[in-house]
């Protein structure tokens, strides 16, 4: 009987901790100043927040029907392998818009080379500029 | 006491995805918006996981693997035609 009570409380204790971390990852995305801070919050909170929100659904379907299932698990590994790979490619968009950063924002964006943009004719690798 | 804790959670859920409308209203370039957008999915798989607990059935998992993949999908299909003008060079 007890261990049912520990267990109820495992689970809340993971449901309330998720949803505040996707809470402090959204109010993160509405409060930061400019879009290289405002990446942080969702790509980092939200993420560990979902995770949690998912470990208590399978923490209680394990209990109410006495069997584990991966099912959950398999959408927090999903989550969690793709969230890098989005806030890479938002990251490089911001970038490659040229995005205005507040100075409190470290790390300068690279300024692209002059070839790149199309401004200097770029070598062949074989012929050289012949 | 799982009631209560359903509550809370399902309170911050909604409240964060209002903080996700306002900065898909407000956001002052694409890329916030497009942020924006991918921050509204992973939490509206919380909430369809939230509701999956609240019913006591497990019919809505598929749901919210389906959401994960296509809102991945759609998340990078706009960055690339945003950085290279074309999704499938």
């Amino acid at each position: 009987m007890t261990h049912f009570v520990i267990l109820e409380g495992v689970i809340a204790f993971f449901l309330i901790a998720g949803g505040a971390f996707a809470f402090i990852g959204s109010l993160g995305l509405a409060h930061l100043r400019d879009f290289y801070m405002r990446l942080h919050g969702p790509t980092k909170s939200t993420t560990i927040g979902i995770g949690c929100i998912l470990i208590a659904s399978m923490l209680y379907f394990w209990v109410t029907e006495g069997k584990p299932d991966i099912q959950e698990m398999l959408i927090t590994l999903f989550l969690f392998i793709t969230a890098p790979v989005t806030a890479h490619l938002l990251a490089k968009t911001g970038l490659h818009l040229r995005l205005p950063h507040v100075d409190k924002t470290r790390g300068r964006p690279v300024e692209l080379r002059r070839e790149e943009v199309g401004e200097k004719p770029v070598p062949h690798p074989d012929k050289g500029h012949g | 006491m799982l009631d209560i804790a359903l509550w809370i959670s399902l309170a911050l859920i909604l409240m964060a995805l209002a903080l996700n409308v306002y900065r898909l209203a407000i956001g002052p370039s694409l890329p916030d918006r497009l942020l924006a957008l991918d921050t509204m999915y992973v939490n509206s798989i919380a909430l369809i996981v939230l509701l999956g607990l609240w019913l006591n059935t497990k019919n809505y998992f598929e749901a919210a693997l389906l959401i994960a993949m296509l809102g991945f999908i759609s998340t990078v299909a706009v960055c690339k035609y945003v950085l290279r003008g074309d999704i499938i060079e």
